[in-house]
């Protein structure tokens, strides 16, 4: 039996079963989004608080859609609007959350380990989406369900990540759920972006500063936007990334030919990769969009609806009403 | 009168381990309290008796460095509790940092130290003098006005004396005044908003990383100010292999060069930080190598003490992201067990060794003698080596509560602090 989820924190914690679980829970919701009537009363009554301290659109798009297509109605704190600029501390503010009896808190936080310190003071379900420099647990569970979906397995395929790793809680959350499953990760970027330190956090990571020596054989190439916002160092100049790492079509060829091309958005055309195959045939990017809404529909369906971890599902059960 | 009867005297200035007695005389709680006598058997009818059988006597300790945050911080710590909480860790005297508010940056705000110290301390507070005016690292303190009024020390402690020129106008200024000069090292532009040591821990956690060369470039510059002032330099808080080294190095020519290592930076490295606050420290937790290098350190003889580093925030203070969270851990209750306990115990150093870090190793980089003979003041610290125990942060003396340590288990512990012929602190 899988053991159930409290919280999504982080990927590092999981294992294999469980992490396998919410892919094929996440399966039935994929169809789902195809639906002409997208909405269940699966989590009616329900309240999901979203509560985003650092900018975001997609994130908070995703989960909130996920929340509403599954019948629960959410609460939503963005820090623009919030007291934090009063003064107020995450705590007291989480803590008045809480107290509006929300199910579950669906968070996003400028500071590593801020929804881990959440978690251990509420007695609701935390989702983590996206903290500091740590994790981003959901992006890392819609691309391998992405991945997964395309080559069939999340074992023994050679995934490389382009750009900067140390800054990037995508890359973390990936690297540790591929890693789990056998795949060996290539990690690519301008030097002080990709530390040494990188290759213990998981079996099987390896740096390689080359690009093109980076993306020889993948399987699957994930490019990450720079994120200029969360650059502590003095940043590299743009035509000297675009030079040395931009993904172009020359570099893609240097891949598998069936590799996909990953990017967990939002893309910057002409910087980290060419428009050209962001549009292309290999591109997955919109598919991970999609398959965003249906990972966060199986996360939210298990942690704040509680349901057995053998229960009917409800998108299943949906379907078979319709035919 | 008190008489200590059947203690085992460890005296590190004179390399002795022998049970015997040792009477206390004069006014208790005055500088005329003084050891008067040391020796087998001895018997004094009026004294007051404290059986020691079984427990270890040594020379009073000093904590060459903790933070009493009075006055402007009496939230997190004032001098009546950090001075309790010093006495139930076995410190007879306490140097406490000039990072108040006000800076103790000037003699009026030393004396006010010094005389609320005289009223409501439990130990000896010896303060230290900022170095530069408001710890700005702009222009010196009124140095020599407050080694009148008392102080011990100059450091701009919480964070490194500025620039090399600074520290050359400090050491030459320090010299004359015979004052040791203490430095936070640290370099601010590799420091750079880093909340734990750079390494696979910090990388996994994605908090932003200190490498280690933030503390060792700037050690490395002291050292050569030190060379060319000849002043004496103490190295506060020292946390990794490249300091020590550079520690070393000057000690090998000669210099006036002496270093401190806290019980945290002994005991914890940075796999143990994840993200609870009370973890979090500046200068933070080492790796595990940098750990072994320090307790090598505090074995041969090169780190001269071990001090507390005792830093007091409020609960509200830490109960915050670990980004946001101030820096430091309180110190004074778990410093001797853990030294006995991680150290000793370990076999990693002798009893007489850690006796020493605690006691004669301080003295000496004030320029201080502390050994247990007739004249010298009446200060003690008797402790137990095996006593079963468990710390709780619940029931410590310092207001703050901000400690890794809490529910920790230990052997052996702080049974007595005698201050001035007083007893300070008894189990």
């Amino acid at each position: 039996m899988v053991e159930r989820l409290q919280h999504l924190l982080a990927i590092e914690p999981l294992d294999r079963e469980q992490i396998t679980f919410i892919l094929d829970q996440a399966k039935p919701f994929q169809e789902f989004q195809r639906f002409p009537l997208k909405k269940l009363a699966t989590l009616r009554g329900k309240t999901v608080a979203i509560a985003f301290f650092e900018s975001s659109t997609r994130t908070r798009i995703s989960f909130t859609t996920a929340a509403s297509r599954l019948g629960a109605d959410t609460m939503n704190l963005q820090a623009e609007a919030s007291s934090l600029k009063k003064g107020e501390s995450l705590i007291d503010t989480v803590r008045t959350l809480e107290a509006m009896r929300p199910d579950g808190i669906v968070m996003r936080h400028s500071a590593s380990g801020a929804p881990e310190f959440v978690a251990a003071r509420l007695g609701i379900p935390v989702f983590n989406a996206g903290d500091g420099t740590h994790e981003h647990p959901s992006q890392g569970l819609l691309d391998a369900l992405t991945i997964r979906d395309r080559k069939g397995t999340l074992e023994n395929l050679n995934v490389t990540i382009v750009g900067d790793i140390l800054h990037s809680r995508v890359a973390r959350s990936n690297i540790h759920l591929l890693t789990k499953f056998g795949s060996r990760i290539t990690l690519c970027g301008p030097a002080m972006w990709v530390p040494k330190e990188l290759e213990a956090l998981a079996p099987n990571v390896r740096r390689v500063l080359r690009v093109e020596d980076a993306v020889k054989d993948a399987d699957v190439v994930m490019v990450l936007r720079v994120q200029t916002e969360r650059i502590h160092e003095p940043a590299i100049a743009p035509e000297e990334y675009i030079l040395l790492y931009q993904m172009t079509p020359e570099r893609l060829r240097l891949a598998r030919s069936d590799a996909l091309l990953m990017h967990p958005g939002p893309i910057i055309r002409g910087l980290e990769i060419d428009p050209v195959i962001a549009d292309g045939p290999q591109s997955r990017i919109l598919e991970q969009v999609t398959n965003g809404l249906a990972v966060r529909m199986a996360l939210l369906y298990h942690l704040v609806g509680g349901a057995p971890i053998d229960a009917l599902h409800p998108a299943k059960e949906r379907s078979n009403a319709a035919d | 009168m008190l008489l200590i009867k059947n203690g085992r005297v460890i005296d590190p200035a004179r390399k002795t381990d022998v049970t015997l007695d040792v009477l206390l005389d004069g006014k208790v709680g005055t500088q005329d309290a003084r050891i008067a006598k040391v020796g087998a058997n001895l018997s004094a009818p009026d004294a007051e008796i404290f059986d020691a059988s079984g427990l270890v006597v040594g020379p009073g300790f000093i904590d060459l460095h903790c933070h009493l945050r009075e006055p402007g911080g009496e939230i997190s710590e004032t001098i009546a509790t950090g001075t309790r909480a010093a006495a139930r860790g076995g410190f007879t005297a306490v140097c406490c940092m000039p990072n108040t508010q006000p800076v103790n940056d000037n003699a009026s705000v030393t004396r006010g130290i010094v005389e609320r110290a005289a009223v409501e301390a439990a130990v000896r507070v010896w303060p230290i003098g900022a170095a530069s005016l408001g710890s700005k690292g702009e222009a010196l303190a009124e140095i020599g006005a407050m080694k009148d009024a008392g102080i011990v020390a100059v450091s701009d402690d919480g964070k490194p004396v500025a620039t090399a020129r600074l520290m050359r106008q400090v050491m030459d200024y320090c010299g004359p005044l015979s004052l040791p000069v203490i430095d936070h090292c640290e370099d601010a532009s590799l420091f750079a908003g880093g909340v734990m040591r750079e390494g696979p821990a910090s990388i996994r956690l994605g908090l932003q990383g200190i490498p280690p060369q933030s503390e060792t470039i700037c050690a490395a510059r002291d050292v050569e100010m030190a060379e060319l002032t000849a002043a004496r330099l103490h190295i506060a808080h020292m946390s990794t292999r490249g300091a020590l080294e550079a520690v070393r190095r000057a000690k090998s020519k000669g210099l006036r060069v002496t270093c401190e290592v806290t019980p945290h930076h002994f005991t914890l490295t940075d796999e143990d930080v994840h993200y609870d606050t009370r973890y979090k420290m500046n200068p933070p937790l080492a790796s595990c190598a940098d750990r072994d290098a320090l307790i090598e350190g505090l074995a041969d003889s090169s780190v001269d003490a071990i001090a507390t580093d005792h830093a007091p925030h409020h609960a509200g203070s830490k109960d915050v992201e670990f980004d946001r969270a101030p820096f430091g851990i309180t110190g004074f209750e778990t410093a001797l067990a853990l030294g006995l306990s991680e150290l000793v115990h370990k076999g990693k150093l002798s009893l007489m060794r850690l006796v020493e870090l605690f006691t004669t190793g301080p003295a000496r980089v004030l320029g201080i003698e502390r050994e247990i003979v007739a004249g010298q003041p009446a200060d003690l610290t008797i402790f137990s080596t095996d006593l079963a125990w468990k710390f709780r942060a619940s029931e410590s003396a310092s207001k703050s509560r901000n400690t890794p340590f809490d529910g920790r288990a230990f052997h052996g512990g702080p049974m007595a602090t005698i201050v001035a012929g007083r007893i300070a602190f008894r189990r």
